[in-house]
């Protein structure tokens, strides 16, 4: 395996063809009044050896998606590339992608061992190599003391582990998991999170991950997309989704945000002012591609906030303290501005016994220019 | 007088007066011709209806009697046949009725598969006869074949329902996982589908062999002279002095089915999940 690994990571360098593409991929279920647009003209270029999560609620299509990646449902339209060569026509057993299913869907008649060694019996390999690459499989899942259970008598997270392994052994070139994690309870979940993690790093296999956990997206993925009602909205790494938010979903799906709505003053190269509808002037950084006119939304993070005790005037934004949650790390203050409207900030609690604010007060917020985000409304 | 305000116990049958009459007296029609027929089974003299002593001198004669031999042993040929054959068209509609996507006229199928359980009994039994008898006058071909055919026909129903019920219970994301790791549609059918369809099969096919066990209308219109079955043996016996020879046959039959249903049971509980 040391050695695939090698191979894998040389040819990511010599900018071979993109592990998996989708072009203008299109899925549509049932006709007539029952029609319903799953994949709507998606496009998406996932790289060889990357931890790509698709990321939105439940029924964006997520699912629908790694189903024509797998071959188990073909597009009504597009084409899907597997290392540059088109797969839209290939059954899903002649192509090499492996799922790790939702429930697992693991044989409840074979084994441990045996449900591992499906894949590799089907592409004919030789008893020895089976044996051998079964061992690995359940060392790199550490499912080795299992091996001849049978399925049915393991806890949700063998089950997972089992998953993994059957779904790794055949070496996929595309590994797809749906929503794998979620039905472990949270702590286990977590540790599942870094292990798969590690687990991708160590095999180099491009991982495809479905979660509707956006906490869980930001933690492992090299990349995300952000999909809603059938479309991407975003693709990206987590700090540029969660940093630089394209769309409003995107912003509100992903942790938490304050969405201000401004007028725009004055452009000043990457630079804008702008008068918020409270009255207050504020500036901030233009994103790439966005040319600002009208009016826009600014998306303030609460944690890149500050609030103060109101002296003057000072401050990116006046209101009334309406409620202070103390949530041990940190302490969320909503303030109530002047157009009604809550704003939330959040600031890190120190070793403090006291609480420096209380409910009623006047407060004063602060804000940098480059912290915050701006969106066409 | 129930005064309104008390709170009512919960509806239940059991409640309601008469309910234990009733049942008692259903259980009573259901069980007393049996245990009637199996205790007169054990009578010494030679009169279905006048207790003699306890005596096994009818199983005896049954088991030496040439005819029922020889039909005992027709019957059962006849119900593995049939019941091989059925359970093998029963299992390839099951998957046609369940591993496709529902398509137009599906509804028509199950009507047509199951018609066996619709149509008269007699109205096939007679259909039978008039094909048969024009295949036989065309043909010339004779014997048991005609009887095989009959039998598997008016089986399939039986052995269908339990295989269709299991495929039903069967998650399809199992065939789609062995798909995804390369297993070609033959594969998925032998590694996967059929292992976890044993139990529905076994099933349909004990319940078709004791269905065709116990069949008398359309095997008294098939057969030629000479192809008695047990049942048509025993129709036959009832136009000449009927002894509890009969019972001792109708009590092994019984025995025999019982212990069907026990191993139907046994199955279930052990891999029906
Ligand atoms: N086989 C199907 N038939 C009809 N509609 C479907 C089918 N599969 C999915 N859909 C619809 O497509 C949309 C996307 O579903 P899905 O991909 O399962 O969402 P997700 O996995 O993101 O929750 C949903 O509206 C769902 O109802
Ligand atoms: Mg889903």
């Amino acid at each position: 395996m040391a050695e695939n690994r090698g191979t894998g990571q040389e040819k990511a360098e010599h900018s071979l063809p993109a592990a998996i593409s989708a072009q203008r991929v299109t899925k549509v279920f049932g006709d007539g009044k029952n029609k319903v647009l799953a994949l709507d003209d998606v496009s998406l270029t996932i790289e060889e050896n990357e931890f790509f999560t698709l990321l939105g609620p439940s029924g964006c299509g997520k699912t629908t998606l790694l189903r024509l990646i797998a071959g188990f449902d073909q597009p009504t339209s597009g084409t899907i590339l597997l290392r540059g060569e088109e797969i839209s026509h290939l059954p899903p057993n002649q192509r090499s992608v492996n799922t790790v299913f939702q429930n697992y869907a693991l044989f409840p008649h074979m084994t441990v061992a045996k449900n591992i060694s499906f894949g590799l019996e089907m592409l004919g390999k030789k008893p020895d190599v089976i044996e051998k690459t079964v061992g690995d499989m359940l060392a790199l899942v550490k499912m080795e003391a299992l091996r001849d259970r049978r399925t049915d008598q393991l806890s949700g997270g063998q089950q997972q582990r089992v998953a993994l392994a059957r779904a790794l052994a055949p070496r996929p070139q595309v590994l797809l998991l749906d929503e794998p994690l979620s039905a472990l309870d949270y702590k286990l979940r977590k540790e599942m999170q870094i292990e798969l993690k590690q687990l991708q790093h160590d095999t180099g296999i491009t991982f495809i991950f479905v979660t509707h956990d956006q906490e869980e997206a930001l933690t492992m993925s090299d990349r995300i997309a952000v999909m809603h009602v059938g479309r991407i909205l975003q693709v990206g790494t987590p700090r540029q989704i969660y940093n630089q938010p394209s769309e409003r979903f995107v912003a509100d799906f992903i942790g938490k945000s304050n969405f201000l709505s401004a007028d725009v003053l004055a452009v000043e190269g990457r630079h804008a002012r702008l008068k918020l509808s409270s009255g207050q002037e504020v500036g901030a950084a233009i994103p790439d591609g966005m040319t600002p006119d009208g009016s826009v939304t600014v998306v303030v993070r609460p944690e890149y906030t500050q609030i103060f005790p109101k002296s003057n005037d000072a401050g990116d934004l006046q209101g009334v303290l309406e409620n202070i949650v103390y949530l041990g790390t940190d302490t969320h203050y909503h303030i109530r501005l002047p157009d009604a409207s809550i704003f939330v900030t959040r600031s890190q609690n120190q070793c403090k016994v006291t609480e420096a604010f209380r409910a009623g007060q006047s407060v004063s917020v602060v804000f940098s220019p480059d912290s915050v985000q701006l969106l066409r409304c | 007088m129930i005064s309104p305000i008390r709170k009512r116990p919960p509806f239940s049958l059991k409640s309601q007066p008469g309910f234990g009459t009733i049942a008692g007296l259903c259980f009573v029609m259901l069980y007393a011709p049996i245990i009637t027929l199996v205790v007169y089974s054990f009578n010494a003299g030679k009169y279905i209806s006048m207790w003699e002593g306890f005596s096994l001198q009818w199983y005896v004669a049954a088991w030496g009697n040439e005819a029922v031999q020889d039909a005992t042993i027709r019957s059962l040929y006849l119900a593995a046949q049939a019941s091989v054959y059925s359970t093998i068209l029963a299992t390839m509609a099951a998957l046609g009725t369940t591993r496709t996507p529902p398509f137009r006229g599906l509804t028509a199928i199950y009507a047509m598969i199951n018609q066996p359980l619709m149509v008269p009994e007699i109205v096939t039994a007679v259909a039978l006869l008039i094909l048969f008898a024009m295949i036989k006058s065309l043909t010339g071909i004779q014997g048991m074949v005609y009887l095989v055919i009959a039998h598997t026909a008016f089986c399939i129903p039986f052995a269908y329902l339990p295989i269709r019920a299991r495929l039903e219970g069967m998650d399809l994301i199992l065939e789609t996982a062995a798909a995804d790791l390369y297993a070609t549609p033959w594969k998925t059918f032998w590694r996967i589908t059929l292992p976890l369809l044993w139990p529905g099969i076994i099933a349909g096919a004990m319940l078709a062999f004791v269905i065709s066990l116990d069949d008398v209308v359309i095997t008294e219109f098939v057969k030629s002279s000479g192809q008695e079955t047990l049942p048509t043996y025993m129709l036959g016996q009832l136009r000449r002095v009927i002894t509890p020879e009969i019972n001792a046959i109708s009590t092994l039959l019984l025995g025999l089915s019982m212990l069907v249903v026990c191993v139907l049971f046994f199955i279930e509980r052990k891999f029906g999940k």
